[in-house]
This record gives C-alpha cells, sequence and structure tokens, in this order.
C-alpha cells in the first residue's frame, strides 16, 4: 500500500460547521423577493382518469395567481440512464410531473400557485375535479391471478419492453402449496451451466418462499423546490444527488436548453436513490414560475413524499437451492415476482439473480422473474436496489442448510465465496462468458470479520434460552455494483498558489463530495488547507460528473480528480522546462513547488507556475481544452480559463473488470419470547472496498447502511387497504424507521484496506452492500434465535414473533405484500 | 410536548376576542417589521374580526434577543424560525412530531417546534441551532464533539438531534451511551449512523464537562 499523506486518514469537512451551525441552506432555506408557494391536486383514487377539472372558483380568490396542469406540460423525455450493471428501464406510458391518468392514489394532478401557501392550499379545495375510477391492482399475486386487475389500462407487466397484459391459470396457483409462491409464466429469465447437473449432485436441497417488502426511501429532507427565472435562465435550488447530472434532466422537464438552467443544491438531505432527478420536484415550480413571472416554492410535505418520493420494489421469490454434504451450493433456481409500482420495471429483481451468482458462486443456476404493475407510489433504485432483497431471500436458505447439514454458518459462506476475478451474473449472449469483479477478498473479510466478532466464543448462545430471552448469531455476505468510469476532473493552481478543485458531485451526506477531492490534492502534494473545493452550484463551472447513486462516486471520482491532477502536474513540468531548461521530465513536483529532480529548493513556486500558465495561454490556463472531455466540462472549463494553471481530463484508465464491493456483517440478537421484542446485541462488519479515502466517513457509510437493512430487517413496511387501494401507512410513524434506540448497543468495524488493481488509488464505493449485510445478518441471527421456520417475509416484528411461536410455525405469508 | 405546554397551546388564543383587540392587532401587524406572510394571509381591512383572534405582533425572546413578530394564532413555532424570523437552521422533516428535525430548547427544555404554537411561547426562552455558537463563533461543547468525530452525513437531521443533546445534557451532564440514546430517541435520523451520532454526543458531553 503506497504512503498517503491525505489518502486514508481522517479530516473535518469544509462543509460540518455549516452543518452543525445551522447555516447550511437546503432547498427550502432559500428566499427569494415575491415569492409565490404552490400546492399540489393529488389523486384521491389509485386509478383514475380526469373527465374535468372546474378551477373557476378557486381561481377567483385573492391571492392565487396560478394553476398548471398536465395539458400545459412539455411532452416528457425518455426515462434516465440506469446505474451501471442494471438494464435499461422500459417506460412506455411515461411519467410526467402531472397527469390525467392517475395510477396511484397520491399521484399530482394539478398544482396552484399563490402568494402565500395557505391560499394555495384553500384554492386545491376549491377545485371542483371530476374523475372516471379505472380498475386497479395493488397486489402483483392479485394482478396476476386469472381475470385479476390490470394497474393500467395496456397491460401489467413488460415483455420484450412493452406493456402486456399477463395472466396465471388456476392451476399455477394451485400447484403451490404450503404458503409457497405459485410460478406461473415468467417473461425474463437467465441460466448459468447446467441446473440439472447442479441439482443431482446436491446432498439437500431446500425450497422456499420469501416476501422482501416495498418501502419508501423517505430521506428526512423531502423533495422541496424553489424556482425563479433570470435573464431567460431558470435557476433552480433543489435537492439531488447530482449537482451536474440533475441540470439536463431539469432542461428536458422544462422544456429549455440545458445552458439556460442554473441548478443550485449546496445540501441535501439524503437520497438514497430518491433524488435522481424526478419529474415534479424538476418541473412544476419552474414552469409555475415561468407562467407567473414570481419565484416559486414547492414545499413537500411528509405525506407528499410518501406519495412521489419513490420506493424500493418489493420482491416476493421461491428459491430451490442444492448443497453438497460440505455445504458447496451446487445449484440455485430462483423465480421471482417484482412489484414495480405503476411505471417503468425495475432491475431489483434481475439483480437478485445476479447478486446471489456473486454472493453465493452457485455450479449452476437459473434466474426467472416476472415485474408486476401496481397502483402504489413509482419506484426507483433504493440503496442496493435488487442486493438488499437478495440477501434477504438466500442468507435464510444458506444458515438453513448449515444447520442441516451441520456445518458453522461463517465456514458455509467460506466454502461459497467469491475470490479473486470472480465471475458472476448472466453469460454474455455472444461468447457464452460471465463477467468478472475485478477482485474480491470475501474469505479474508470473513476471517477477519469472524475475529473482530468473537464468532467462535459467540457460538455457545447460539440458539439459547435464559428466561424468556432467546439468543442468535447471524452472518452475511453482501456484494454491490460500486463504481462507474468515463467522467471529467477539472482543477485550477490559482496564482494565490491554492488549489481548486471543481465537484460536480451532489451534497447528499456520503461526503464524497468532497472526499474525491482529496486525490487531486494528494497527487500535487498540497497540504490540505491550501486547498478550496467549488460544489453545490453549477454557476461555479463544474466538470462533468457521475450521479450519486449506484456506489459510484468514490470510483468514478478519484479516478477523474486524479486524470486532471496528472494532467497539471504534466503542465507544471512543461512549464518548468520551457522556463529553466531541459526536459519536463527532468522536473518533479513537490512542497508546492515544481523543482529540478534532486533539488527540492529550485524551480518555480506553484504560484508562479499559475501566474506563467496565464501568460502562455493555450493549454495551460485552459483557453485550448482536450477533445475527448464532455460538452459539460468544456464549458465550466472555458469559463475558467485564464484563471489559474488548469488541470482538466476525462477518466481514461483502463478498466477490466466489473466493479464491485463486498460487505459481510455479524450480528448477535436477543429476542424476548414473551414479549417479541428485539435487542440487537453485538454487530461487526468488514468492508472489502479497495483502498479507505476517509474512514470516518467509510465507517459511516457502512453502519448507515447496515441500519438501512436492519429497518428493513425489523420494523420498516407499507400498509394497503387492499379494497380501497389505499396506503395506510404515509408517514415514518407508520413506516417505522429504525429509530436510535433499535440501533445495536455494541458496534465494530474493520476495512481491509486491500486497493482495487484496476483503478488509480484503488478506491471503490460502499453505499450499497452493507444494506443487505445488515439485513441479512439480523435475518439469520433471528433464525439461529428462534427456529429456521418462525418467518417467511420481513419485517419480522413482534406481533409476528409471536404468533408464530404460538402456532408453531410461520405465521405470516409469503404471499400478499403490503400487510 | 409535556402536558404543561399542551395547556398553555390550548389555553393561549382567547375565545370572543373584542372588536377593539381584534383592531389593535391589525394595526400592530401592519406595523410590524417582519409583516411579509409567506403562510400566512396578510390581514385585511374593514372585514369582521374572525371568531377567536388574538393580538398578531408579539415579541419573543429568541437566542437572547427580544425579537417582535407578526404572528397568527394558529401559527406554529417552526414556521415563524423559518419564514419570519429567518432562522432556517431548525428544520422541518414532517411537520408532524415524528422526526424532531424542528427541536429547540424552551427554557432549556427540547421541544418539538411544528407542534407547538408560537403564541404559547410568549415570555419564554427560545434557543435554536444558531442561537449555541458563541458570537465569536466558537462552538458549543456538542457542535465541537460532532465537529471532532465528523458526525452526521446529510445532516438535515442534525439541528435537531444537537438541540436535544444539549437539552438532555443541561439535566444529565454525565450519561451512559445507552441514557443519551435514550435522551435523544425522540429524533430520527434516515442516514442512520447512529452509532457516529453517540459518540459525537458523547464526546461532546466530555467537552461541555470539561469547560
Amino acid at each position: 500500500m503506497a504512503e498517503y499523506k491525505l489518502i486514508g486518514k481522517n479530516y473535518t469537512t469544509p462543509d460540518l460547521v455549516a452543518k452543525v451551525t445551522g447555516k447550511a441552506k437546503y432547498a427550502e432555506d432559500y428566499r427569494a423577493e415575491g415569492m409565490l408557494f404552490c400546492k399540489l391536486l393529488l389523486s384521491p383514487m389509485p386509478h383514475a382518469r380526469v373527465r374535468n377539472i372546474d378551477a373557476r372558483e378557486a381561481l377567483a380568490m385573492p391571492g392565487v395567481k396560478a394553476i398548471l396542469t398536465a395539458d400545459e406540460l412539455p411532452p416528457p423525455p425518455p426515462p434516465p440512464a440506469p446505474p451501471p450493471g442494471q438494464p435499461a428501464v422500459t417506460q412506455p406510458p411515461n411519467e410526467n410531473a402531472l397527469t390525467n391518468e392517475p395510477v396511484y392514489q397520491g399521484e399530482p394532478i394539478l398544482a396552484v400557485a399563490a402568494v402565500d401557501e395557505t391560499t394555495a392550499a384553500d384554492a386545491i379545495e376549491r377545485i371542483v375535479l371530476d374523475l372516471e375510477p379505472l380498475p386497479f391492482a395493488v397486489d402483483p399475486l392479485d394482478s396476476l391471478r386469472p381475470n385479476g386487475p390490470n394497474a393500467r389500462l395496456e397491460g401489467n407487466t413488460y415483455i420484450n419492453r412493452e406493456l402486456k397484459s399477463l395472466k396465471w391459470t388456476e392451476k399455477d396457483f394451485s400447484d403451490a402449496t404450503d404458503g409457497r409462491l405459485p410460478m406461473g409464466e415468467a417473461p425474463d429469465t437467465f441460466s448459468i451451466g447446467d441446473l440439472e447437473a447442479g441439482f443431482k449432485q446436491a446432498d439437500l436441497v431446500l425450497d422456499e418462499t420469501f416476501l422482501t417488502q416495498s418501502t419508501t426511501h423517505h430521506p428526512l429532507e423531502t423533495r422541496t423546490a424553489m424556482a425563479t427565472w433570470q435573464n431567460g435562465k431558470l435557476h433552480l435550488y433543489c435537492s439531488t444527488q447530482s449537482t451536474v447530472q440533475t441540470v439536463g434532466n431539469v432542461a428536458r422537464w422544462v422544456g429549455i436548453k440545458p445552458e439556460d438552467v442554473v441548478l443550485i443544491s449546496e445540501f441535501t438531505g439524503g437520497g438514497f436513490g430518491s433524488k435522481i432527478p424526478g419529474s415534479q420536484t424538476m418541473a412544476i415550480p419552474a414552469l409555475l414560475s415561468k407562467k407567473t413571472g414570481q419565484p416559486v416554492m414547492m414545499r413537500i410535505s411528509r405525506e407528499e413524499e410518501h406519495y412521489i418520493g419513490r420506493a424500493r420494489a418489493g420482491v416476493q421469490a421461491r428459491a430451490r437451492v442444492g448443497f453438497r454434504k460440505d455445504g458447496r451450493i451446487t445449484a440455485i433456481d430462483v423465480f421471482t415476482i417484482q412489484d414495480s409500482g405503476p411505471y417503468g420495471a425495475q432491475g431489483d429483481y434481475r439483480n437478485v439473480g445476479i447478486m446471489a451468482s456473486l454472493a453465493f458462486q452457485p455450479m449452476a443456476m437459473r434466474w426467472r422473474g416476472v415485474t408486476v404493475l401496481t397502483n402504489t407510489p413509482p419506484r426507483a433504485p433504493q440503496r442496493a436496489p435488487g442486493g438488499q432483497q437478495m440477501n434477504g431471500i438466500f442468507d435464510p436458505i444458506v444458515s438453513k442448510a448449515a444447520r442441516k447439514l451441520g456445518i458453522d454458518q461463517v465456514e458455509i459462506r467460506r466454502v461459497n465465496a467469491p475470490s479473486g476475478k470472480a465471475t458472476f451474473g448472466p453469460p454474455d449472449p455472444k461468447t457464452g462468458k460471465q463477467g468478472y469483479v475485478t477482485s474480491a477478498f470475501v474469505r479474508e473479510a470473513l476471517d477477519k470479520g469472524a475475529e473482530l466478532f468473537g464468532w467462535e466464543a459467540k457460538k455457545q448462545y447460539s440458539g439459547k434460552r435464559r428466561g424468556s430471552k432467546a439468543r442468535g448469531i447471524g452472518v452475511s455476505v453482501s456484494p454491490f455494483n460500486a463504481g462507474s468510469t468515463g467522467f471529467d476532473g477539472l482543477l485550477i493552481i490559482r496564482p494565490d498558489g491554492m488549489l481548486q478543485v471543481q465537484s460536480g458531485v451532489g451534497n447528499l451526506g456520503t461526503h464524497s463530495v468532497i472526499d474525491v477531492t482529496r486525490v487531486a490534492a494528494e497527487m500535487l502534494d498540497m497540504p490540505w488547507d491550501r486547498c478550496e473545493v467549488q460544489f453545490g452550484n453549477t454557476s461555479k463551472h463544474l466538470p462533468w460528473t457521475c450521479v450519486s447513486a449506484g456506489s459510484q462516486t468514490t470510483h468514478a471520482m478519484t479516478r477523474a480528480n486524479y486524470a486532471a491532477a496528472m494532467d497539471a502536474k504534466k503542465k507544471l513540468q512543461e512549464i518548468a522546462a520551457k522556463d529553466l531548461g531541459g526536459r519536463a521530465e527532468d522536473y518533479d513536483i513537490g512542497n508546492q513547488r515544481v523543482f529540478r529532480k534532486g533539488s527540492p529548493g529550485s524551480g518555480l513556486t506553484f504560484a508562479q507556475a499559475a501566474r506563467r500558465a496565464i501568460q502562455l495561454g493555450g493549454v495551460y490556463d485552459g483557453h485550448e481544452l482536450p477533445k475527448d472531455i464532455n460538452a459539460f466540462t468544456t464549458r465550466s472549463a472555458t469559463a475558467l480559463a485564464g484563471t489559474g494553471l488548469m488541470g482538466v481530463a476525462r477518466d481514461n484508465y483502463p478498466h477490466d473488470g466489473n466493479t464491485l464491493s463486498h460487505v459481510v456483517a455479524f450480528a448477535e440478537v436477543e429476542v424476548d419470547v414473551e414479549t417479541g421484542a428485539l435487542r440487537i446485541v453485538e454487530y461487526a462488519t468488514v468492508a472489502d472496498v479497495g483502498t479507505v479515502l476517509h474512514p470516518h466517513s467509510l465507517s459511516g457509510q457502512v453502519f448507515g447502511g447496515s441500519m438501512l437493512g436492519i429497518g428493513h430487517a425489523i420494523s420498516q413496511r407499507w400498509l394497503y387497504d387492499r379494497q380501497y387501494g389505499m396506503p395506510l401507512a404515509k408517514r415514518f410513524h407508520y413506516n417505522g424507521p429504525p429509530t436510535i434506540l433499535d440501533a445495536p448497543a455494541n458496534v465494530k468495524f474493520a476495512a481491509l484496506n486491500i486497493a482495487d488493481p484496476e483503478t488509480p488509488v484503488g478506491a471503490r464505493g460502499v453505499g450499497e452492500s452493507p444494506v443487505g449485510a445488515g439485513y441479512a445478518a439480523i435475518l439469520t441471527a433471528l433464525a439461529d434465535a428462534l427456529g429456521d421456520d418462525v418467518f417467511r417475509r420481513t419485517p419480522v416484528t413482534p406481533d409476528l414473533i409471536l404468533a408464530s411461536l404460538e402456532l408453531g410455525h410461520g405465521s405470516h405469508d409469503a404471499l400478499t405484500t403490503n400487510v | 410536548m409535556s402536558d404543561k405546554d399542551m395547556a398553555d397551546a390550548n389555553m393561549m388564543p382567547e375565545r370572543g376576542v373584542s372588536r377593539r383587540a381584534f383592531i389593535k392587532g391589525v394595526i400592530a401587524a401592519g406595523a410590524a417589521v417582519s409583516s411579509t406572510a409567506y403562510l400566512f394571509r396578510a390581514p385585511i381591512f374593514g372585514q369582521p374580526g374572525a371568531p377567536g383572534a388574538v393580538e398578531r405582533l408579539i415579541t419573543l425572546n429568541v437566542n437572547g434577543q427580544m425579537r417582535r413578530v407578526d404572528v397568527m394564532k394558529q401559527e406554529t413555532l417552526a414556521m415563524t424560525l423559518r419564514y419570519k424570523l429567518g432562522l432556517t437552521g431548525t428544520k422541518l422533516g414532517c411537520d408532524r412530531s415524528e422526526c424532531g428535525a424542528c427541536t429547540v430548547l424552551i427554557d432549556d427544555v427540547p421541544h418539538y417546534s411544528c407542534s407547538i404554537l408560537t403564541h404559547s411561547v410568549r415570555g419564554r426562552k427560545v434557543v435554536t441551532i444558531e442561537g449555541l455558537a458563541g458570537a465569536d463563533g466558537t462552538l458549543h461543547p456538542v457542535q465541537q464533539g460532532v465537529v471532532e468525530e465528523q458526525g452526521f452525513q446529510c445532516a438535515f437531521c442534525m439541528p435537531g438531534f444537537v438541540m436535544a443533546a444539549v437539552g438532555f445534557l443541561k439535566v444529565n451532564p454525565n450519561p451512559t451511551r445507552a441514557e443519551l440514546a435514550h435522551g435523544v430517541s425522540g429524533n430520527l435520523c434516515r442516514c442512520q449512523d447512529y452509532d457516529k451520532i453517540l459518540t459525537a454526543f458523547m464526546r461532546g458531553a466530555e467537552i461541555l464537562r470539561r469547560a
């Protein structure tokens, strides 16, 4: 491991004091002169057609300025590109900001702008809507039944990317007994190896059905936005996971050119996948502001956030898994039904298959899936989309097999662990070959974790009862996507000798907006207190940057910043050679100087070199730019040209494997069998994520992601009134995100800190893999404490635990969603 | 909200306000420095007094300053702080007492400002996140603990959490981790690194005890 001065060291992010003193501005904290407020009219029905809108009385009210309906919107843009490794979202019936055919209860139909929020809300109350109710479905299996309802007029699933109606037969349903998932026609499938041969080698075959629930992302900051127009340009103050990549989407939703968008998002109050550009936030305040000629603030309430704030796609699965006596998995045959909400198909169900093929390296595998549309809030990737669901479906099966085969829970995962350039996923249709990861050190992570957690010593508590308290221990291996490539870095060494790094990363709490810029400082040997990071506002001229989703940022933007730093270093050397003689490679940099090798006191200071760069112009100060950078970066670099020595480059570093990170988690739980109360006694994780960039931030990401998984294991859920298609759990209290009292009492963490071989600096992303690890470590520990057949769905709540213990088997089936 | 606050809140808007009192309120409101009513309608002269109208121009003690402000009777403290007094450090996460992002101190006790009427805090001391650091920028020990431990991620919950911790440490300056967790358990974080939040606050408690 290279010796670094900044990389791998803790530091205080420069935005932290603003956050802790309340000075940090989130979208709702901005004000503008003459600012109006707008309110949304939400559909009261799960599926309907708007026959007529009578807004005369509302518009006649004093203070009401304008109404915006679906008819006034520009045509919807194509869906955003999916995160790397995920199939493109099929979305024929495009979602737009407002609609005349609401497809879930709570979908916005129109918006009203008024001088204050109360007036806007009163105006909404006076609008008379004439709605024609349409058939609706809120449960995938209901929709698949013969004569079951379709969520959309056009159908209930995607077959070859087209919206079609798919119904299973009565026999498909009656064939499934004992609460097992029915398996009718599934349009989507992939296979690895010879499945039957795999099962023939198995000494034990388990056939289990499991339900993972849909949940709203619910970042603590709702997606409030404020828009104002100045000199023909839209200034949008919003909450987003990417400062830079939101611009193009806003332009498309509003129907203007990207050059006419100024996007301000200095602080974003969490996203978790939900604040990748969305239509409502982007379009409504902007269009109402244009219409009224005044700034418009759209505050989003918590309940509205439940509706438009995106949600994870729940997956129901039936998995048949074959094991050899030594625990090796010979075959996996998994069938998945995905609840996709009312719009595009999500990639989660497919990721269930892909991630299982990586985590357990089965000798043969088949994945089948059907994605079903329902009249429930729209889905989007939520932290580890499909990865989290995979761990919930498979880890309890693997632990159950371990118990049946008399193998240790950690050992069975070592036996099946991915190692080195482990292969995974469906074979390429052309070559027949599977893809592979850049590196995997899961066995090392399991060993380190077992030691950190004290697995051997804790085995004595496994399944033991003391009084009413049952104890259990569990473990999980969770892989997920961890990086993309091909973005741009942009920095300036200024005439005052400061290094100014431009960061287009969204500041949503991961710290990566700043962390990745430390790589540029490291490579230029700049002391951190001589560095300044520009972020959060596109008028500050930011480079083309990845969306902070899919755990891309750490990998993608360390590469881009490395490239920009190398470009700046080359220019420093060239300037020194020009002025002081010799060749560029005779010069080195350090201590804020470029100097002749072996003579650190010679040469130029960075400040002098920056002034020379401005005199020289051309490539040195950004007047000539590389041809391969993105047009967005070209615009930004052009605006900054002449302000110093510019480092600007695209990440063209070679990259062979797929970038995935691995997290292993261990948990010890204690359940009171008389009350159902659960306590997480201890929780330990080990991250195989490449080079550690910022230890505090890494441990925070791993534990925070783990807690999201833990919430899915023990409390978070939706609840639906199936008769009327109405959500009942719309706010925090009934959605049940975990509180500080649900967090484990004792938390341990370690990182392997083994550099990824295929990226400069060696750092990968980590936002997502901890989610499945936390989720399944708790589930396997719960099964260890209570028995294998106590739960077949999550969340495993106290009432579920008590009912199951009383019955002697699982009380809650996996066939009905959102109960 | 404590029983006492509930009683205060219920008691405050007097019923059947006289025409004289109403007009006084309207005139006062018109003269208020910060009369821009974002959420609430500006008063309209000549309209009959609404039943239950109360005096609108009141004085609040916020962060040690006496602030004159025009407040409707149904206005919550969070809205007054954010939209009338420019104190946007107090966040609204749910507006219904579920998340604690809007926590402020009222007479040193943490309260959800989304669920307390502004009129009920007249004559009481309100402290928000903006009032914690010294005038010279010196951070409060709890804030210092957060900075030293790089606590919190998106930090939207942070102002509320910090105020809850400051309030709790006033009555229990030397808590165990478990006690401190209970003390701030009325606050939600969705980035959910609850472990580092506690570490930061334990550090803050230590600095506070040394101070």
